[in-house]
């Protein structure tokens, strides 16, 4: 099954709705270990990604990856902006010149993103950040590959973000809690969820139409 | 909520140009950015210094431009790091071709966007170095973790940074006193009372009336506990305390101490706990160069405060005495 353009367009779309409807929960989530500002920054840069978007008839998959990490970055602020802006940037990289795309390309594109998150934020999986839904996102879609069941897909993204929970953070603004951290969820794990949520969702529903 | 602003979304936009406007001779806004520069930037062959940060801490950091000090500061959203376009305005704005030296202050977000910035004015030939002030005692310093954040004491970074650069030292040499601060300066705070970022609408956290919260962060990060509220004098102890034996401060040393507000507490309140604070340092034998007492790096409306130590040798004493023209020091 390839994925097109037109497809990642309406999941990128369909993700920043998604952050905007669910901003004051985000805030909330940083508000218990964060500085309170997650879901105002997120849904702000994904306002500005959708309406980039959707003034610019994309047929490069690189270049629409390249245009949502740029806008991310310079529209976020934060260390939410740099991370999932990067990912987006040096994963999309090898996408260049490409209509569509295979899932297992898609994967690819995660882990590039995921290697690039750990060198600009010095991280690892367990640090109860964003690549505790990243990397197993990553992982599922790398080993189901073609086969993948996308509603199977989401619990396994949200089984993850729930994960975080009982992770002590060690970097990022949740740090400065230490042992405090654990019992909440990682504000970044979710709103990744809902990314790959939206993701899947996309999938699911046109596979359906197809 | 309750504040006087316009739209939560413009608060930053409409400060920037009411700072321009109250203040022409010294500042300038460079154009479709959140940057505020010296009204004569570029200051030919001298070093340029940026900083900036999240807005509502304010005066830092715009209040801390002009001669003596910062070149150029940026201003991002409330409580959030400014983007790496808007970082590389500054320094670019700055630049007169004698490098730019960045004051971070450590936060994963401006660690991130200072340092992407960084990369991309040097791609562009421009000579920068950076350095990332981790003042505060409150967290636990690792090197598997975050670190310390930077809070008041980067202010002594930028007055001291600052005027070396005014001397028309070379970039290795701000840098090199700048690090020397950053070794010899902490900082400790704790707050009364919340703060409403605008955009969120509501408080980011409550403190009950009988209690405060020790080790506060100036975004309103947790501390490092509650406690029942105490007397002026057993604050002042408790943070004076933990500041004096991290830094491992001896008799005979000679200080500069800031007493800051994080926005609510009046100076009345400051010159109490400074009581307790001059007291403290003249029985233990530390002999106190200057005191600072007043707002200088807020948190909004919260109520509290912070006290900074800065260790001085010859050298940083005589750079922090020297003449600075800005808003916010005094």
């Amino acid at each position: 099954m390839a994925i097109t353009i037109k497809q990642l367009v309406l999941w990128l779309e369909t993700a920043s709705q998604r952050i905007l409807q669910q901003k004051s929960y985000l805030t909330e989530l940083d508000q218990a270990i964060g500085d309170g500002d997650h879901g105002i920054n997120l849904s702000r840069g994904f306002q500005e990604v959708t309406s980039r978007i959707q003034s610019t008839e994309y047929d490069d998959v690189g270049q629409l990856f390249n245009a949502v990490g740029s806008t991310l970055i310079q529209k976020v602020g934060g260390a939410s902006g740099p991370i999932y802006g990067i990912a987006f940037v040096k994963g999309g990289a090898a996408l260049k010149g490409r209509q569509e795309i295979t899932i297992a390309e898609f994967s690819q594109f995660l882990h590039q993103g995921i290697a690039a998150i750990k060198s600009l934020g010095k991280s690892e999986e367990g640090n109860k950040t964003v690549l505790d839904v990243w990397a197993p996102v990553a992982s599922y879609l790398t080993e189901n590959g073609e086969n993948t069941d996308w509603a199977k897909a989401i619990d396994h993204c949200w089984e993850h973000a729930e994960k975080t929970k009982d992770l002590k953070a060690t970097k990022g603004r949740a740090s400065y809690l230490g042992e405090r951290s654990i019992g909440h969820l990682d504000p970044g794990a979710v709103s990744s969820a809902y990314l790959f949520e939206a993701l899947f969702q996309t999938l699911a529903d046109g596979n359906r139409a197809v | 909520m309750k504040k006087l602003i316009n739209h939560p979304e413009q608060v930053v936009r409409d400060m920037i140009e009411g700072v321009v406007l109250a203040h022409p001779d010294r500042l300038k806004n460079v154009p479709d950015t959140s940057v505020l520069i010296r009204a004569d930037a570029p200051v030919r062959g001298k070093v340029a210094l940026v900083s900036g940060g999240g807005s509502g801490h304010e005066p830092a950091h715009a209040g801390y431009v002009g001669k003596g000090m910062l070149d150029g500061a940026v201003c991002g959203e409330v409580f959030t790091s400014p983007t790496p376009d808007q970082v590389l305005a500054a320094i670019k704005a700055v630049d007169s071709g004698e490098g730019v030296l960045l004051v971070i202050k450590n936060y994963t977000g401006d660690v991130m966007n200072f340092e992407m910035a960084a990369e991309l004015a040097e791609a562009e030939g421009i000579q920068v170095t950076k350095v990332i002030v981790n003042d505060d005692v409150a967290v636990e310093n690792s090197t598997y973790t975050t670190g310390r954040r930077g809070i008041a004491g980067t202010v002594f970074v930028h007055k001291i940074a600052g005027a070396q650069a005014e001397n028309g030292a070379s970039l290795q040499d701000v840098e090199r006193v700048a690090l020397k601060v950053i070794e010899n300066v902490r900082s400790m705070g704790m707050a009364l009372t919340s703060c409403t970022v605008p955009a969120a609408g509501k408080p980011g956290f409550s403190i009950p009336e009988d209690e405060m919260e020790i080790g506060m962060g100036i975004h309103g990060e947790p501390g490092t506990h509650r406690a029942k509220i105490a007397e002026a004098d057993s604050v002042a102890s408790q943070l004076l305390s933990l500041v004096i034996n991290d830094m491992g401060l001896q008799e005979g040393d000679r200080v500069a101490v800031m007493i800051n507000s994080l926005g609510a507490t009046p100076q009345m309140e400051l010159y109490v706990l400074n009581k307790t604070v001059g007291q403290t340092l003249k029985s233990r034998g530390i002999q106190v160069h200057k005191t600072y007492v007043g707002e200088y790096m807020t948190s909004l409306e919260m109520a509290g405060c912070s006290i900074s130590v800065l260790r001085l040798d010859e050298e940083l004493a005589e750079l922090l005495d020297a003449d600075a023209d800005t808003l916010g020091w005094k």
